[in-house]
């Protein structure tokens, strides 16, 4: 099943060339870019794995080009996505977020059924790929 | 088919770099051999721009510099004009200058110079990368120095991340050539070494008034007799620093004339006196004491 998570996720697959002027849009409005990764994409788990520090000082995509790069190459079967933080005060939070790379079989979630007192059903989103986890 | 021709004139209209070229011959004084090149270098990359329209490659030109000379002459100033022509002409795609010393590029302990380095090099991306005092990154005298690593991550950028950003080492002309000498490789991927000579009397003169105009301050006819004998007798000295000893000697005559302004605070105080700088102000410097070609250990 496919991740819809983030900015664009509905779209096909961004291209390098598409990321990197979605990049370079960020970079020009001056919001920190980070790059993280996981393989437990659960819609309750905000916190991914940081690849390294967010870059608060770029000036050129080609920066975290070069570490999404790294990243895809060390984590090849995880979900990479990138935050763009905009420290402004009153905005001070992530304005765009997008995947760029998702594992080749996406594992998808189940839906777990539990019945509870009186018969009240309580619905649960399992990650499938949470078996994975090490 | 690739078109026959092409308009040079057009490309360098287009490209607005003769307006930086201008603004670099009127801004700076003095430096001629430092314009020439410039200027050769930006005519070098706007043909190489037209062949590349032609369809005729000849692979990017070579575009890591060294600025050598010494103190005070501007190399840093050149540096950030440098950068702007080559943003303008195409070669750089953001035009920033990241500007770091071997602090920035040398780490503490094992393994932790080549993250720092290659941070600054991510920094630099689609800028310009200037290293001042680059002979600092190499210590013969220490075979375990950290900066050979420093060098070495730093060549490795200059051929592979050739599109993506130019370096710019500078520093004093004589280390800078030791420098070289030890390390081929750095000198063999620098396309240019460009020198910057000293400045002359009469130049120094005119960047002290420039230098006042910007900062709305002006000498009065004697301060400038005055300032004229200052500088003839400050180049005699040691550690005289060009453009750099000018402004300290002007940040020092302002410090006198506050505080002989102060000192007279009764009196009414006019514009015209908080804007002139007095023959007093220059002549109770400490140069006009010491005598010339004094060598301090």
């Amino acid at each position: 099943m496919r991740l819809t998570q983030g900015t664009f996720s509905f779209l096909p697959d961004l291209t390098d060339e598409q990321i990197r002027s979605q990049l370079d849009h960020a970079l020009s409005r001056g919001w920190a870019i980070a790059v993280e990764h996981t393989r437990d994409p659960h819609p309750r788990n905000l916190y991914w794995e940081m690849w390294g520090l967010p870059m608060f000082d770029l000036r050129d995509a080609a920066g975290v080009m070069q570490e999404i790069r790294a990243c895809r190459a060390a984590h090849p079967d995880a979900y990479v996505k990138v935050n763009a933080f905009d420290s402004t005060r009153g905005w001070e939070t992530v304005r765009l977020s997008f995947i760029v790379q998702r594992p080749a079989d996406e594992a998808g979630f189940e839906l777990a059924r539990r019945e509870g007192p009186g018969g009240v059903v309580h619905y649960e989103i399992r990650g499938a790929a949470r078996t994975q986890r090490a | 088919m690739a078109a026959e021709r092409v308009d040079l004139q057009l490309i360098y209209a287009q490209s607005n770099v003769g307006e930086v070229l201008d603004a670099l011959d009127r801004d700076l004084i003095g430096l001629d051999p430092v314009k020439t090149r410039i200027r050769e270098i930006a005519s070098l990359l706007l043909v190489e721009r037209a062949r590349r329209q032609l369809g005729l490659s000849a692979g990017p030109p070579a575009l890591h510099m060294s600025f050598t000379g010494n103190p005070g002459t501007g190399k840093t100033t050149v540096a950030l004009r440098m950068a702007e022509i080559l943003h303008r002409l195409g070669y750089v795609r953001k035009g920033h200058v990241v500007a770091v010393t071997r602090d920035d590029l040398v780490g503490q302990y094992v393994g932790h110079t080549a993250p720092k380095t290659k941070e600054a090099i991510k920094r630099a991306l689609g800028g310009v990368l200037f290293i001042d005092e680059a002979y600092h990154l190499y210590r013969p005298e220490n075979d375990r120095d950290y900066g050979q690593e420093a060098i070495e991550i730093l060549l490795q950028a200059m051929e592979a991340q050739r599109e993506d950003v130019v370096v710019i080492l500078a520093g004093y002309r004589d280390r800078m050539e030791r420098f070289f000498q030890c390390n081929p490789g750095m000198s063999s991927r620098i396309g240019h070494h460009i020198e910057f000579p000293d400045y002359r009397h009469g130049e120094l003169l005119l960047i002290a008034d420039r230098m006042l105009e910007r900062i709305q301050y002006r000498l009065s006819p004697a301060a400038r007799a005055a300032l004229d004998e200052y500088l003839a007798r400050r180049m005699a000295q040691a550690r005289f620093a060009n453009a750099r000893s000018v402004r300290n000697a002007l940040d020092r005559a302002r410090l006198r004339q506050a505080s002989r302004l102060f000192a007279a605070r009764g009196e009414p105080l006019t514009r015209e006196r908080l804007l002139t700088l007095e023959e007093e102000d220059i002549r109770r410097s400490r140069v006009f004491t010491l005598p010339s070609l004094e060598v301090r250990p």
